[in-house]
């Protein structure tokens, strides 16, 4: 293995080198030089991250499937999921708009969940094969186009919108979306990214020998 | 700070842009893959100046139709009536939800915008060499980082109201063009965001004594 030590890292925001110090549990070292976090302890964080992960899988079935709203007008009524408000975006030529709707309100949760429970189960014997470096990779750019909680906003606006002209009613999805924000948040902060990778096979099993740049300032402790 | 920065690349080290691995490049042009990841390493990423000012004209070019061009029409048996992101702001005020107003208001009108000038000022100062504010400019590309996802949320209620009404004759809601220039901005900006690189912010500084506090 290279001999480059895994405590000093470049800021991914400004490429200062760092040595992060021995972080107190719960605690977090942040770059001197341009302030971003750039690590956190977080003990217990597989047991935690999977328990989340397996709840927030759940949550994001109801949210699928149950209705996340009702409206009921002279006598008339029709509810519609999260699958049908893309269906008849699509029906009605916003074919475009229907499949980014998709993607951020379905597909990358789904695949945020899923990647994250496939790499917290192979994390658990170490190293874990390379694929999973790979997941790392993905389950990232996943939660970054995951929109549950802006879709949340969405639906309370319409909600309210349409409340002047008809009867509405929020349906069980509703209150499964608030339940799937909560546990997609406390997921992302549980899940410790350098943990994991520090558990990956190297794609190059006899790596070069690398000198460890000397000196360079220590990140500064949570509470600067 | 009053010493000389040693950052990675002065140090002639590359970090991996996914796994964060430190470690000596293959060759200062060239620097090979990360020996963990495999992923190829770039001291700063490729064309970010570049690239970035293309998608930042481009979702600006979008931002017009996008408020200008309507994004739902309601049909009821007496009216037809359509729906620009800010006639739709106006409603919600008329209507007494100021506060779900000024989200919108907010959400649809000024994070785009905010974020594309937020853009070009990092990209016209990073093209001076800029080396006063560095931290205030990372700050501000950090923050733009996590607000610019908050613009879709009108494409998400067009979405729901035209999913939920379709009561025909009695009402039904359709969607217009306008969402679609509407979520090129959103989807556009993020995307713009990802290739600028702050990194360079701060390489213009590099080698001086930073005064920066
Ligand atoms: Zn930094
Ligand atoms: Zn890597």
């Amino acid at each position: 293995m290279a001999s480059l030590s895994a405590d000093v890292v470049a800021c991914p925001d400004c490429d200062l080198l760092q040595r992060i110090p021995a972080l107190s549990p719960g605690g977090s070292a942040y770059c001197p030089r341009c302030g971003r976090k750039v690590a956190t302890s977080k003990p217990g964080s597989l047991e935690r991250t999977t328990a989340l992960a397996v709840a927030a899988a759940i949550a994001f079935l109801i949210t699928n499937v149950e209705p996340l709203m009702g409206l009921s007008l002279a006598g008339r009524e029709a509810s519609t999921t999260i699958a049908g408000g893309v269906w008849q975006m699509w029906e009605q030529g916003e074919k475009i708009t229907a499949l980014l709707i998709a993607l951020f309100a379905v597909i990358a949760p789904a695949l945020q969940i899923g990647f994250l429970l496939a790499i917290l189960l192979s994390l658990r014997r170490p190293p874990a094969p390379r694929w999973v470096g790979a997941l790392l990779r993905w389950v990232e750019i996943a939660g970054s186009w995951s929109m549950v909680e802006v879709m949340m906003l969405g639906i309370l606006v319409s909600l309210v919108k349409l409340a002047a002209i008809a009867r509405v009613v929020p349906g069980v999805g509703i209150f499964a979306a608030g339940g799937l924000i909560l546990l997609l948040a406390a997921m992302s902060s549980s899940f410790d990214p350098r943990e994991a990778w520090s558990r990956v096979r190297w794609v190059k099993d006899e790596g070069p020998q690398r000198a460890l740049p000397s000196g360079g300032v220590d990140a500064a402790e949570a509470g600067r | 700070m009053t010493s000389v920065a040693r950052t990675g690349m002065s140090e002639g080290f590359v970090s991996c842009g996914a796994c964060g691995l430190l470690s000596r490049p293959a060759g200062a042009e060239e620097p090979g893959e990360c020996p963990r990841c495999g992923e190829t390493l770039e001291f700063r990423r490729r064309d970010a100046i570049q690239r970035t000012w293309a998608l930042v004209i481009t979702a600006g070019i979008c931002y017009l139709p996008a408020n200008i061009l309507p994004v739902v029409r309601t049909t009821t048996l007496t009216s037809e009536e359509t729906d620009t992101i800010i006639s739709g702001v106006v409603h919600l005020y008329a209507t007494g939800s100021w506060y779900l107003a000024l989200i919108l208001l907010i959400a649809s009108v000024m994070i785009p915008l905010a974020k594309l000038s937020a853009l070009a000022y990092l990209l016209i100062t990073v093209q001076r060499g800029a080396v006063r504010n560095n931290r205030e400019r990372a700050r501000l590309y950090r923050l733009m980082e996590i607000i610019g996802r908050w613009s879709m949320v009108d494409v998400f209620a067009a979405t729901f109201a035209v999913g939920l009404v379709r009561l025909q004759p009695l009402m039904s809601v359709a969607p217009q063009p306008g969402v679609l220039f509407f979520s090129g901005v959103v989807i556009l900006t993020i995307i713009a965001a990802e290739s600028f690189d702050p990194r360079l912010i701060w390489d213009s500084s590099q080698g001086k004594q930073e005064t920066n506090d």
